[in-house]
């Protein structure tokens, strides 16, 4: 298979409601990349990263036009299943992420449907829990773990269905200190292509090397994360704001040189 | 809730526990309450499948948390909700009954509350009276007020209001065939059906006051008012301006058949449930015999000592017969109400 | 209210019995009681040591099942109401006209009342939420039902929350609860809730589909009961029975 991990290009969607999000959206991730998409409340991240796996968009019968491609694939309805195979999705409030009685049955929903039975569902099971340190948790109901525990759950929810590119939508939002860097620890030591959503600038630095900025529907700004980051007019004009104190040129980031 | 403390009046859901009926009434109800739900699976099929189960399983927990909250209904007393009516009129009434009978079921399962073998019976009177009573009198009404999303909130008050007293009296219907004690009918029902027209209007002030709230935040979740939405102005990516229409509910089915299935199998259980609790006042005994106690059991329905039976003096005869109307009048409701859903669903088919 | 039910999280041979065993067993031992004729007081006499020792044996704390019981409160009002209301032959009672039936109806529904909640609390505080729905699914529940089910049991917690989280914004913005004048408060925070519960259900849905939900739910239960589980878990019910049987007899 060839192409790029991510190609989107000239994207529009409106809601239902006539809402227009979307107004042309374009970029392209390579693989292994991890990348981080920016931007104020309302610019429409979620909307785009919705339309990643055909949740959203024309394919789903929406008002839109544009065209994706993962991993070489075209975005169409005949090849639904496998697009969503390739693309896992973390949701914002693992909540509606963890809809099964148990962890494990919740891990197990997505390989489940791809079609593993019996022990070979167990593997996957297993090994996605391994990943991010849930193993004990297995037979826990959902609401018996903290939030950082669901959110880490809800990561290998995704991850048992062996996906090339991981979306999260703000995975590090209303955790903790410690359970924001775990999490950091586990989304670092990961083999696959990330594109991160976050308001939490110092963990896109930290995790990817290049940002995307989103404003208005549209893609604003594409570079590294820390000219990004340090460009004060750019920040300013999209209302993203650094933490106190915070100078993203004094920190180490992700940058492989 | 129980983490967070019990609220004081919390118990006050009257669910019928095991024991208040006789055994034919509770399986009578029980096959009734299970053709309801089977036949509401069938026509809540399409919507289930297009919205997901997870939509009727999280309206069933909002209906499980609500019927915890206490309202104040007014002069120092305070209702809570069945919501019937309610959620009939939200989600629509098919997907309502699925969704009370979830609520009663993990009430009976999970939490011990209401008894087992009088599930039938607390799904049948909470479920089934008061989602269909609710949701056809809202249709109806709607009918005649203005065409307009904002009419739903008179029209399900109503219907709500109606929906608790018309469940009293199908419990009293219930207890004249299946209760297990003689008691003036006419009292009993002139009693709860009193009580719950109170009751009845704390559910009505409760069930407009919600849907007041879900039509000024989000119209288009109210599905007894889908029909009555305006259409859309969409503005494209051009700056082109055109009109659509929202987001349809999945068109009725079309009523013909699967409705007359619905019906032939309803009618057939029943009938012939009411035939077998006729022909053996105690279904039990029925079930016995089959089993092979036939020794043990026999001639105990025409035993003719005072304490035979459920040890009531007097009813014998009059039991079996009562048995008999009274489940001819629980099938009555329910073909008239699936003839009431009938027209319903032509009439939206024919304005749609 | 919390999504594990009455569950209390102890090891014992009934929490071991499988849930569908539980589920028939407490089906036919309700019904087993609900069929004894009210007149012969022995037999619900063995139906409560039953029910007392299988509780011992779940290991379960008195207090929870007191406290369960609870929920049959309106019906013993009622139940204390039948000896004045009923009809038929009258008896005196310290000085009371009480209806010889309805003394006898009203200990026939606190009877079977209680043994009937006394058991369905065995059940529900034995049996893990998802074992309870596997055991449903074994038991042949149409899937739809199982999936609103199992949706419903994971939801309680997080909407209950929601509920209380608005309660406590209101409460602590001043409201005390009982005037007319706060219902449409209360109501209108209800109303959000519904569109928050039914805003989640969408997304739920979204996450499904997003991990390859195509209409069916991955099942449940793995293997089923033994037939030696079956015998284990029936062992009172049986019992019941034939203590139902038993009384109908000596009422002939």
């Amino acid at each position: 298979m060839s192409g790029p991990a991510i190609q989107v290009e000239r994207l529009v969607f409106a809601y239902p409601d006539g809402r227009q999000a979307l107004f042309g959206v374009d970029f392209t991730v390579e693989r292994g990349e991890r990348v981080a998409l920016l931007g104020p409340n309302g610019a429409g991240k979620t909307t785009l990263v919705l339309h990643l796996n055909g949740i959203l968009g024309s394919v789903a019968g929406g008002t839109g036009s544009g065209r994706i491609q993962i991993g070489g694939t075209g975005l169409h309805r005949e090849h639904l299943t496998e697009i969503r195979r390739k693309v896992g999705l973390v949701f914002q409030d693992p909540d509606d992420q963890l809809f099964m009685p148990t962890v494990r049955d919740d891990v197990a929903f997505g390989p489940a449907n791809l079609g593993l039975r019996g022990s070979e569902l167990d593997d996957r099971v297993h090994e996605a829990l391994v990943q991010v340190g849930m193993q004990d948790q297995a037979d826990l109901a959902p609401h018996h773990l903290s939030f950082g525990q669901r959110r880490r759950v809800a990561v290998a929810t995704v991850l048992a269905m062996r996906p090339e590119v991981l979306v999260l939508d703000e995975p590090s939002s209303n955790l903790d200190p410690a359970a924001r860097r775990e999490l950091a620890d586990i989304l670092a030591g990961l083999d696959v292509t990330l594109l991160m959503i976050t308001h939490d600038l110092p963990y896109a630095l930290q995790l990817c090397e290049r940002s995307l900025l989103m404003d208005g529907g549209r893609i604003v700004a594409d570079g590294k994360t820390r000219d990004l980051l340090g460009d004060a007019d750019l920040m300013a004009a999209h209302r993203l704001e650094l933490p106190y104190g915070f100078d993203p040129l004094s920190v180490p980031g992700p940058e492989r040189s | 809730m129980l983490r967070f403390g019990r609220n004081k009046n919390q118990n006050e859901r009257v669910h019928v526990p095991d024991g208040f009926f006789d055994a034919p009434t509770s399986v009578a109800t029980g096959l009734i309450a299970a053709g309801a739900v089977g036949f509401s699976l069938q026509r809540a099929n399409r919507e289930l499948r297009e919205t997901g189960p997870a939509l009727a399983g999280l309206t069933a927990a909002f209906v499980f948390a609500v019927q915890m909250v206490n309202f104040p209904v007014g002069a120092g007393t305070s209702g809570h909700l069945l919501g019937g009516a309610l959620a009939a009129a939200l989600v629509g009434p098919w997907t309502a009954v699925l969704v009370m009978s979830t609520v009663l079921l993990v009430q009976g399962l999970l939490f011990a509350d209401g008894g087992l073998t009088a599930l039938g019976t607390n799904i049948t009177l909470m479920g089934l009276i008061t989602v269909l009573v609710g949701y056809f009198l809202t249709r109806a009404l709607l009918k005649v007020l203005p065409r307009r999303v904002g009419s739903v909130v008179p029209a399900a008050t109503v219907g709500a209001l109606v929906s608790v007293p018309v469940a009293a009296l199908a419990f009293t219907g219930l207890y004249s065939i299946g209760g297990a004690v003689d008691i003036p009918i006419g009292k009993l029902a002139t009693a709860m059906v009193g009580w719950h027209v109170l009751v009845g209007i704390g559910e009505a002030v409760i069930t407009a006051a919600v849907l007041s709230a879900v039509v000024a935040t989000r119209p288009d979740l109210v599905y007894a008012a889908r029909h009555l939405q305006q259409d859309l102005v969409l503005v494209d990516a051009d700056g082109n301006t055109s009109t659509v229409s929202p987001d349809r509910p999945i068109a009725a089915k079309p009523a013909g058949r699967s409705l007359g299935v619905g019906i032939a199998v309803t009618l057939l259980v029943a009938g012939g449930l009411s035939l077998f609790a006729s022909a053996h006042p105690d279904g039990l005994e029925f079930v016995g015999a089959k089993l092979g106690f036939e020794g043990a059991a026999k001639n105990s329905a025409v035993a003719g000592s005072p304490l035979a039976d459920y040890g009531v003096h007097g009813i014998g005869n009059a039991q079996v017969s009562g048995a008999l109307a009274g489940i001819i009048g629980v099938l009555v409701t329910i073909v008239v109400g699936l003839a009431i859903a009938k027209l319903a669903s032509l009439r939206a088919n024919k304005a749609s | 209210m919390s999504g594990d039910g009455l569950l209390v999280a102890v090891d014992s041979p009934v929490h071991r019995v499988p849930a569908q065993v539980k589920l028939v067993a407490l089906f036919v031992f309700v019904l087993a009681v609900v069929s004894t004729p009210a007149a012969i007081f022995w037999a619900f006499g063995l139906y409560a040591v039953m029910l007392v020792a299988a509780v011992a044996v779940a290991k379960l704390p008195a207090t929870v099942v007191s406290r369960r019981l609870a929920v049959e409160t309106p019906f013993i009002v009622f139940a204390l109401l039948l000896p004045f209301v009923a009809t038929g032959p009258q008896v005196d009672v310290l000085g009371l006209h009480l209806s010889q039936s309805g003394v006898l109806g009203a200990w026939n529904v606190l009877a079977k009342g209680t043994l009937g909640v006394i058991a369905a609390i065995l059940l529900s505080a034995t049996t893990a939420p998802r074992d309870l729905l596997a055991g449903l699914e074994r038991l042949r529940l149409p899937a739809t039902l199982v999936a609103i089910l199992s949706f419903m049991v994971r939801y309680l917690s997080v909407v209950s929350d929601d509920l209380h989280r608005m309660r406590v914004a209101r409460e602590s913005r001043g409201y005390t609860g009982g005037r007319v004048g706060h219902l449409k408060a209360v109501a209108g925070g209800v109303g959000a809730l519904f569109v928050r519960s039914f805003e989640r259900g969408e997304r739920v849905h979204l996450a499904m589909r997003s991990r390859g939900y195509t209409g069916r739910m991955p099942l449940l239960s793995v293997s089923g009961a033994t037939r030696a589980q079956w015998f284990e878990g029936l062992a009172i019910s049986l019992a019941a029975v034939t203590i139902a049987v038993a009384a109908r007899v000596v009422s002939l």
